[in-house]
C-alpha cells in the first residue's frame, strides 16, 4: 500500500516541519524584539492596570500596566538563551566526559562513570532549585545551576555510542594507519555519535526552557523586572478573573515545547539509518 | 519427466521503491519434478531470493506479483485464499532459511518449534507430536534429541540450530523444501554436514528441494540441474554437470571460472569479469549482461535475447550461443611468478604467541571464565611472500592478526618485524612502526567511516605521518593510489556509501597502501563479496605483490580462494597451527586429519567427502592433549598427550602424533 507509506511519511515530516517552524518563529521573534514589540517592556502604565485584550493590548496588561505581548516577546529572549546555553554547553561537557570515560576503559572510565551516577542519583529539579538558591538569584546563575544537573545524561548517552564505536572496524583501521589517539577520537569517534546526541539536544531544549521557567516561577530565575515566561505567570496565578496575564505566557512556553518535540522526533526519523537507506 | 511438483511461469515481481518500479524478478520461469533437486544460483540482487519468497508468497508490501503463475501439483499458489495458504505451507512446501539464528523463536523450546505445525493443522495430540518432534530431530542428526527438545534456541550452535530449520521444514512431509543459502552462515566442516543432510531427505524421502545459493560449489554437490539468474531473469538452465563444464551463458561462464577450485593450479590470477551488475531501475533494453560481455554482438545492444534451447535439455538466454556454438574455454591465465627462495631474513617472526581473553563474572563469587583464542603460535614470513592461515571460525585467526598487527597486544610470547621486537612497543614508537605494516579488514561495510569522503580517509595517514605536507600535495598522491587500486580518481570527493562491496573493499586496500607497506594483513578480505568480486579484488591484490614486493598474510575460511592466492598455508585448530606447508604441498599431501578433513569438506561436485562429526570444543576449556582428539577418526590412545611438532617434508610442519594416517579420498 504505497499511499498509507505516503501518508505516514507526509505526517511525520509534517510534524517535524510544523515544528521547525514554531521553533524558527520564536527565534526571529527574540531576535527582532526590539522591533517587533509595540511598548517597551517595562513601561509602566498603573492607570491602565489588568486591561482586557483590546486593540491596543492584544494580549491585555498585568498587573502594574505593563503590556502582556511586549513582555512575551521579550521574554523569549531569555528563554531560548538559557535553553540553548544550558543545553549545549551541557552536551559539549557531557560528551567529552562519556567519549573519554568509553575510550580510557578500566580504572578511568569507572571513576568517570560513577561521578556521572553520583550526580544522576539526585532529582535533577530539586538539586538545580538548592544550588540556585544558595548561587543567588539571577539568569547566570540559575543557568549554572541547571548545567550541573543537566550534563550527566549526555555522558550516559555519548559513553554507550562511543562504546559500539570503538570496536568498529574502522576504528581498527585509524589505529593500523597509525593515527594519534586524540585524532581518532575527534574525527572518527565524535562524528559518528553525533546524530542521536543532536536528536537528545533538540528534544532537551523544550525541557530546558520548561525547567528554566519554572525556576523562575518559583521566584529563582531572573531578577523581577526583567520579563520571563515562568515569573509571568507567577506574577498572575492568583488572578482568575484576569486569565490572560498567566494564560499567554503558558501558551507560549506550550508552543516552544511542543515545537523542539515534533523537531526532534522528525531529527530522530530522520537520522535512523534504515529510514536514511531510501 | 513426470507431471513436475513445482511448474513456475513468467512469474513477474515488482518492488514499488520511492524512486520507481524495481522488477526484481522478471518473467522467471522453471519447474522442479518429483523428488529432484534443482539449485538456483546468481549473485547477490540477482533476484533469486525474492523468486523464493515469491513462491512462498512471503513477500509484503511495497513488493508485489505482478504476473505469472505458480503451479504446485496443478494449483496455483499466486491466486490461493490465505486460508489455502496456511494449509499449503508447511504440508505442501515449505522453506529453510540463511539465518537460523533469527528463524528460530528465542524463548519458545525447541519440540515446541518443530511440532507447532503438526499440532496446529490438527495432524496430531500433543503425545504423538512429540514422538514424532523427537523422533524429526533424530533424523535431522540433532545429537541427543530428547534433551535437545528442551533446549532453548540459544544452547544451540549455528550447525545444530539449522538442523532444527529443516526438521521445523520436514515436519509435515512436505513435496518440496527450499532451501534459501541454508549454508552460507556456516564452517566448511559443518556446511557439509548439513548439505549431506538435505542430500539424504531427497534420497531417502523423495523430498524435492530447490536450494539457493550463490555458491556453485554447493549447489553442484546436491543438484540434477541448475538456473542461473542475473538481473532478475534466467540466464541459463541445465543439468549441473553440464552448465559447470561447458557454460553456454557468459554470466553463467563467468561465475563457473571465477570460483577458485581446489583442482586448478595454485597462486594464478583468476578469471573474472569486470564490471558490476546493472542499475534495477534501468535495465538496459538489450542483453542486461551485454555491458559486461566479452563477448558481445552488435544485436546485443538492441535486442533483449529470448531463453531458447541451445541444446538438449539446455536453455540459454544469449545471443552468441544460441546458435548452438559454445563459450571458448578458459584461457590459461598467466602464472604469477614463483616466490624466490629467499636467504634474506624474514620479514616477521612471531614466537609463542598466547593471547586470551578474560569474560566478565557471572556472578559476583563466581570464577572469571576465559576464552583461549590464541595458544601459542609461531609463524614466519619471507619478504615478498604469501602465507595463508586457515581455519574455522572461532579458531582464533582474527586474533591472531591483531596480534601481529598490534592492535592487541600478546600475553607471552614475542614478535620481531624486520629485527624489531614489537610485542611490547607501544606509544611513539609503535606509531611509528605502523606504515609499515598494515591491515586490510573482513567488511567492507564496517572497515570505512561513514562520515567521511574517501579523499579524506586516504589523506588522514599521509598527512597524519607527514608523507604529504598539505592536503593539496596529498591529493596527487591519493589520485594515484585510487588508479592504482582500479577506481576512478576523481570519486575520491564520494563517500563511502555510493560505493559497493568491491569498490569499498578496493578503497581499504588503498589506505593500507597509502604509507607504502612491507607487509598487508588481510582479515578475510574478500569473504563479504560475491565470487565474481571477490575475483577481482584477489587478481588486483596479486598485481599488488608483483609491482611493490609485498608481502601478505592472508587469513580465510575458504581454502580455495587460499590455495589460489599463497605460498604458503597454516592450518589453525583452536588457537594453534596445526599444519604448515608450501601450498602445493599441503594441497596435494595433507597429513594432519584435520586438514584432511577440511580439505574433503569443500563442496565440489565429484568430491569423496569425510564428513567430521560434532563440532570444534570450546575455547573456555582447551582439552588436555591433542586438540582435535575429539573429532579425529583416526585418534588413538596417545593423543591424550601433547602432539609433537614432526616436520615430515622441507617445510611441511605437522602437529599431530600420527601425521598421514587419515587419507584424503579425493
Amino acid at each position: 500500500m504505497p499511499a498509507s507509506r505516503l501518508r505516514r511519511r507526509l505526517r511525520r515530516y509534517g510534524l517535524a516541519w510544523a515544528g521547525g517552524a514554531i521553533v524558527a518563529g520564536w527565534i526571529l521573534v527574540a531576535i527582532f524584539a526590539p522591533w517587533i514589540a509595540p511598548f517597551p517592556p517595562e513601561a509602566q502604565d498603573i492607570a491602565n492596570r489588568l486591561a482586557a485584550p483590546s486593540a491596543q493590548h492584544w494580549l491585555g496588561t498585568d498587573i502594574l500596566g505593563r503590556d502582556v505581548l511586549s513582555r512575551l516577546i521579550y521574554g523569549s529572549r531569555v528563554s531560548l538563551l538559557a535553553g540553548f546555553s544550558v543545553v549545549l554547553i551541557g552536551a559539549a561537557f557531557g560528551t567529552a566526559v562519556g567519549i573519554i570515560a568509553a575510550w580510557l576503559r578500566g580504572w578511568g572510565e569507572e571513576a568517570l562513570m560513577r561521578f556521572t551516577d553520583l550526580v544522576l542519583c539526585f532529582p535533577p529539579i530539586i538539586l538545580a532549585l538548592a544550588l540556585a538558591a544558595a548561587l543567588g538569584i539571577g539568569t547566570t546563575n540559575t543557568i549554572i545551576a541547571m548545567l550541573v544537573v543537566w550534563w550527566p545524561k549526555f555522558a550516559r548517552l555519548a559513553r554507550s555510542l562511543a562504546i559500539v564505536q570503538r570496536s568498529q572496524e574502522y576504528v581498527e583501521a585509524a589505529t593500523v594507519v597509525g593515527l594519534p589517539q586524540r585524532r581518532i577520537l575527534t574525527r572518527h569517534v565524535l562524528p559518528n555519535t553525533f546524530g542521536p546526541i543532536a536528536v537528545l539536544c533538540t528534544l532537551d531544549l523544550g525541557i530546558a526552557i520548561l525547567t528554566f521557567a519554572g525556576l523562575s516561577f518559583l521566584g529563582l530565575g531572573v531578577v523581577p523586572p526583567t520579563p520571563e515566561w515562568g515569573s509571568m505567570i507567577a506574577e498572575g496565578r492568583e488572578l482568575v478573573e484576569q486569565w490572560w496575564v498567566a494564560t499567554f505566557p503558558g501558551i507560549a512556553i506550550l508552543s516552544v515545547v511542543v515545537g523542539f518535540n515534533f523537531l526532534g522526533d522528525g531529527l530522530r526519523d530522520w537520522l535512523d539509518p534504515k529510514a536514511a537507506s531510501r | 519427466m513426470s507431471a513436475p511438483v513445482l511448474d513456475v511461469r513468467g512469474l513477474v515481481t515488482v518492488f514499488h521503491t520511492d524512486a520507481g518500479p524495481v522488477r526484481a524478478v522478471d518473467g522467471v520461469s522453471f519447474a522442479v519434478g518429483k523428488g529432484e533437486t534443482l539449485g538456483i544460483v546468481g549473485e547477490s540482487g540477482s533476484g533469486k531470493s525474492v523468486t523464493a519468497q515469491s513462491l512462498m508468497r512471503l513477500l509484503d508490501p511495497p513488493a508485489r506479483i505482478e504476473g505469472g503463475e505458480v503451479l504446485f501439483e496443478g494449483r496455483d499458489v499466486l491466486t490461493m485464499s490465505r486460508r489455502q495458504l496456511t494449509a499449503w505451507r508447511g504440508a505442501g512446501a515449505a522453506m529453510v532459511f540463511q539465518d537460523s539464528l533469527t528463524g528460530l523463536n528465542p524463548v519458545i523450546r525447541i519440540l515446541r518449534q518443530v511440532t507447532e505445525h503438526v499440532v496446529a493443522h490438527g495432524r496430531m495430540d500433543r503425545r504423538a507430536a512429540r514422538r514424532h518432534g523427537i523422533d524429526l530431530l533424530r533424523r535431522m542428526g540433532v545429537a541427543s534429541p530428547e534433551r535437545a527438545a528442551a533446549s532453548y534456541p540459544h544452547q544451540f550452535s549455528g550447525g545444530m540450530r539449522q538442523r532444527v530449520m529443516i526438521g521445523i521444514g520436514m515436519a509435515n512431509d512436505p513435496k518440496l523444501l527450499i532451501a534459501d543459502e541454508p549454508t552460507t552462515a556456516l564452517d566448511v566442516t559443518i556446511q557439509a554436514q548439513i548439505l549431506d543432510l538435505l542430500g539424504n531427505l531427497n534420497e531417502k524421502f523423495g523430498t524435492a528441494i530447490v536450494l539457493i545459493s550463490h555458491d556453485l560449489g554447493v549447489i553442484g554437490t546436491i543438484c540434477q540441474r541448475i538456473v542461473v539468474m542475473y538481473a532478475g531473469e534466467v540466464v541459463e538452465e541445465g543439468p549441473t554437470a553440464a552448465v559447470l563444464e561447458d557454460p553456454r551463458h557468459p554470466y553463467a561462464w563467468a561465475l563457473a571460472n571465477a570460483v577458485p577450485r581446489l583442482d586448478s593450479p595454485v597462486a594464478e590470477r583468476l578469471p573474472g569479469i569486470e564490471g558490476a551488475p546493472p542499475d534495477p531501475l534501468a535495465m538496459p533494453a538489450g542483453c542486461r549482461f551485454m555491458p559486461r560481455c566479452p563477448w558481445r554482438l552488435s544485436r546485443c545492444g538492441a535486442e533483449r535475447p529470448p531463453l531458447v534451447e541451445v541444446a538438449p535439455g539446455r536453455l540459454a538466454r544469449c545471443w552468441v550461443t544460441a546458435d548452438g556454438r559454445r563459450l571458448p574455454p578458459r584461457t590459461e591465465p598467466l602464472h604469477a611468478k614463483p616466490p624466490q627462495p629467499s636467504t634474506r631474513e624474514p620479514l616477521l617472526v612471531a614466537r609463542d604467541l598466547v593471547k586470551h581473553f578474560p569474560l566478565p563474572k557471572k556472578t559476583f563469587f563466581g570464577t572469571r571464565e576465559v576464552v583461549h583464542a590464541v595458544n601459542g603460535v609461531s609463524l614466519h614470513v619471507m619478504p615478498g611472500e604469501r602465507l595463508g592461515i586457515v581455519g574455522e571460525s572461532g579458531c582464533g585467526k582474527s586474533t591472531l592478526a591483531r596480534l601481529v598487527t598490534r592492535l592487541h597486544r600478546p600475553d607471552a610470547g614475542d614478535i620481531r618485524f624486520d629485527g624489531q621486537d614489537i610485542a611490547t612497543l607501544n606509544g611513539e614508537a609503535l606509531r611509528r612502526l605502523r606504515p609499515r605494516l598494515q591491515m586490510v579488514f573482513q567488511d567492507p561495510y564496517a572497515s570505512l567511516n561513514p562520515r567521511m569522503r574517501v579523499g579524506d580517509i586516504l589523506a588522514e595517514p599521509l598527512l597524519v605521518h607527514g608523507r604529504a605536507a598539505s592536503p593539496a600535495e596529498a591529493a596527487g598522491r591519493i589520485a594515484s593510489l585510487l588508479e592504482l587500486v582500479g577506481l576512478n580518481p576523481a570519486w575520491a570527493a564520494r563517500f563511502p556509501h555510493e560505493f559497493s562491496g568491491g569498490q569499498r573493499q578496493r578503497i581499504s586496500i588503498a589506505r593500507a597502501l597509502a604509507l607504502e607497506p612491507s607487509l598487508i594483513v588481510a582479515d578475510e578480505p574478500v569473504s563479504a563479496l560475491d565470487v565474481n568480486v571477490q575475483a577481482q579484488v584477489l587478481n588486483l591484490m596479486l598485481d599488488l605483490r608483483e609491482r611493490m614486493g609485498l608481502a601478505y598474510l592472508f587469513i580465510a575460511h575458504d581454502l580455495a580462494v587460499v590455495r589460489a592466492f599463497c605460498d604458503r598455508v597454516a592450518v589453525m585448530y583452536l588457537g594453534r597451527i596445526v599444519e604448515e606447508a608450501p601450498a602445493r604441498e599441503l594441497f596435494a599431501h595433507p597429513a594432519h586429519p584435520y586438514t584432511v578433513s577440511l580439505l574433503s569438506a569443500v563442496p565440489e561436485p565429484g568430491r569423496q567427502r569425510i564428513v567430521l562429526g560434532g563440532e570444534p570444543p570450546s575455547t573456555l576449556r582447551l582439552p588436555q592433549g591433542c586438540a582435535f582428539r575429539a573429532r579425529c577418526p583416526v585418534a588413538q590412545r596417545v593423543c591424550a598427550e601433547p602432539p609433537p611438532l614432526t616436520e615430515i617434508a622441507p617445510g611441511h610442519r605437522v602437529l599431530c602424533h600420527a601425521p598421514g594416517s587419515l587419507k584424503g579420498a579425493a
